[in-house]
């Protein structure tokens, strides 16, 4: 345990529904955050990454199970007595109180030394980038402003662990590509772990050591971004993160044959029964008209429609039993895409060894 | 019309909305309030009705330089003013006590009781005051019901003194002011925003210290709208005084309209008047200088 900061075990919570029942929040999860990570919770709407977040910083009664932070029980501790600071949602400043009593609050509470004090909330304001702002009220600051302070805030006070529930959100998207990148060097500055929130699938990605993806209260998958793009343990995490390819079938001699008659080789040797294959956008390529390997995989499909999306083009098409594929080509094989156009058709290539398996779940589609 | 301007015209339109209201109060609130300040500063004529000679000793006689023609200054006034003051500062405390829980309670509750609740606290409105009050003599006077309760169960021997002191005026005031007090402490709670509550905890403030720091500076404009709204008419209320205060508990709202229908000291009761109205500005000054100041964008120096 010396090695993890935090540690949920089999944490379980309802909330009563007013109608009547529950709704389970979290489902028996079990987590464990390394120092100096940089862990994401990744899940759509509802799924419990804020319930998440508020079981460690002590914001929810669980139903069962235990919390350690350091080392530490902190189950039944309430919020005021955990190391732990949070970036609320829609920064939660103290609209009454300067910029700097806001900053200095955790150490005003703790009684720190007047001129103590006022250093470090300057320190932190200048780690943030605004230095010289303690005098202004937070609604005289922009919104990408106001979002510092209220890191500034939460790292003053040096917590073993920093939460943040979607904190840029409500960003435009150049600020929140700025305040990315500033968010992952902060952490390395500070040496304290994050466990951050959000639903954008490409933050997650860009900004963790690993991500964890939740759905309907559990841990579907935990892992580093590159396995969970392209190792997804099941189809909802193939499915939420990034445009995938799913062909349902079974498997015999290595060719996956979909339940409409696709045919998708892979690289698999053993094995038969029922399958799904996932094949990202990226790992087609389009056929040039000459010869194609024989080991390579190839699927031909019609033209739907061809989106130019800047970097390169997005085929969608069809296969002749109608199944629907994404493909994406780099802008550099423009002739080839445009001939694509021309004909309606084409012919997609892949590496068998890129096609990633999933066992098939029942019922779920 | 076509002259206009669209400002012109949205000014013009607003003139004429507000125009009826504006004419009705300069009349009939700035005209009075005047001729009370003019008459407060006249000598009273012998047979009512005023003498037009400069006259400072209205107020002479409640400070303390009474006309030495007719009498020596007797306090008896200026004790009824502070005893007034008194019964509305305590009356104000009082009604904040009992509404300040109550509104962090009721915020509390669902959708469906709070209208309930909300309900509840406005229907006094509904029935007459002078009907209120008069039921509060049944329940304290001498014979009443509270006293031959505790008779019958023989706990005292002889009936209490409730009615007709200054603690039956309190519990009328109170009584009555409770939904005034209540209704801007209630909205300022309703208003709080509890995600700021939880991110004081999580800096570590303990309950206390989250109810100075963060709850209490929030709610404080409530607080203060319904101390204002509370204090302005219990300074000056003769209704309640008179049907629970009886003769020794006169304020100066009795005082005021002694002088005017008995006494018929126009004078004297405008002098008296005046000096509620002092008061009253006075503290509506400092709130509303507390309260532009807490809008007004504060200096960005650093
Ligand atoms: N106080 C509450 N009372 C009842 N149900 C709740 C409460 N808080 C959360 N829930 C329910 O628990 C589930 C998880 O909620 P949670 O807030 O953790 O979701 P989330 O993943 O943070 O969603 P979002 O991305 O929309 O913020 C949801 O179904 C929600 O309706
Ligand atoms: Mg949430």
């Amino acid at each position: 345990m010396g090695e993890s900061i935090v540690r949920l075990e089999k944490v379980r919570k309802t909330f009563p529904l007013p109608e009547g029942g529950t709704v389970t929040a979290l489902g028996n999860i079990n987590l464990d955050v390394a120092r100096n990570e940089f862990l994401t919770l990744l899940g759509p709407s509802g799924c419990g990454k804020t319930t998440l977040l508020h079981s460690i910083s002590g914001f929810v009664q669980l139903n069962s199970g235990c919390v350690y932070v350091d080392g530490e029980d902190v189950t039944d501790r309430p919020p005021h007595r955990r190391p732990v600071n949070t970036v609320f949602q829609n920064y939660a400043l103290f609209p009454h109180m300067t910029v700097g009593n806001n900053v200095g609050y955790a150490l005003d509470i703790a009684g720190a030394r007047r001129a103590e004090r006022n250093t470090q909330v300057g320190a932190a304001l200048d780690m943030v980038g605004l230095g010289g702002l303690e005098k202004r009220l937070p609604r005289q600051l922009s919104g990408g402003q106001q979002q510092r302070v209220a890191l500034a805030r939460a790292i003053i006070a040096r917590p073993k662990l920093l939460l943040l529930d979607e904190p840029l959100s409500a960003l435009d998207r150049n600020l929140r590509q700025s305040m990315q990148i500033e968010l992952k060097t902060l952490q390395a500055e500070l040496g304290i772990s994050f466990i951050f929130v959000t639903h954008d699938q490409e933050e997650a990605l860009t900004m963790s050591n690993r991500v964890a993806v939740l759905e309907g209260g559990k841990i579907q998958q935990i892992d580093a971004p590159l396995a969970i793009y392209n190792k997804p343990s099941n189809e909802f995490v193939a499915s939420f993160i990034g445009a995938s390819n799913l062909f349902r079938g079974t498997i015999e001699n290595g060719t996956v044959t979909t339940d409409d008659g696709d045919k998708i080789r892979t690289s698999a040797s053993t094995g038969t029964g029922p399958i799904t294959a996932l094949l990202r956008p990226e790992q087609f390529s389009i056929a040039n008209g000459g010869e194609i390997a024989a080991e390579t995989g190839r699927l031909d499909v019609s033209i739907r429609q061809i989106v130019f999306s800047g970097a390169g083009y997005e085929i969608h098409g069809r296969t002749d039993n109608h199944h629907d594929v994404v493909a994406s080509i780099a802008a550099t094989h423009q002739a080839l895409v445009a001939g694509a156009e021309a004909s309606r058709k084409a012919t997609l290539t892949y590496d068998p060894a890129a096609v990633h398996l999933i066992a098939t779940e029942g019922a779920r589609s | 019309m076509s002259g206009l301007t669209r400002r012109g015209r949205a000014r013009a339109q607003l003139g004429i909305l507000l125009g009826p209201v504006s004419l009705f109060l300069s009349i009939f609130l700035a005209g009075p309030l005047i001729i009370m300040m003019i008459y407060s500063f006249l000598a009273p004529g012998l047979y009512g009705g005023v003498e037009w000679t400069f006259y400072p000793h209205n107020f002479g006689r409640i400070l303390g330089f009474a006309d030495p023609e007719f009498e020596i200054y007797d306090p008896v006034y200026i004790s009824i003013f502070f005893r007034s003051l008194r019964i509305a500062v305590t009356t104000v405390l009082i009604t904040l006590l009992i509404c300040y829980p109550a509104a962090f309670q009721i915020s509390r509750l669902s959708d469906r009781w709070k209208a309930f609740a909300l309900f509840l606290i406005t229907l006094p409105f509904f029935a007459s005051l002078i009907v209120r009050l008069f039921i509060w003599i049944l329940i304290l006077k001498k014979t009443g019901f509270i006293n031959t309760a505790l008779e019958s169960l023989g706990w005292i021997d002889h009936p209490l003194e409730m009615i007709y002191t200054d603690g039956a005026v309190i519990l009328g005031m109170v009584y009555i002011f409770i939904p005034f007090m209540f209704l801007p402490v209630y909205a300022s709670v309703e208003k709080l925003d509890w995600t700021l509550v939880r991110a004081s905890q999580d800096l570590g403030a303990n309950g206390f210290q989250t109810f100075w720091r963060v709850i209490f500076p929030l709610t404080l404009p409530g607080v203060a709208g319904g101390s204002i709204i509370v204090f302005i008419p219990a300074l000056g209320n003769f209704v309640v005084p008179a049907v629970l205060g009886g003769a020794k508990s006169l304020m100066l709202g009795n005082l005021i309209e002694q002088q005017f229908l008995a006494a018929r000291n126009w004078p004297f009761g405008a002098a008296l008047s005046m000096l509620v109205m002092a008061i009253v500005l006075i503290l509506l000054f400092i709130y509303i200088h507390h309260e532009t100041r807490r809008d007004d964008d504060a200096p960005a120096a650093g």
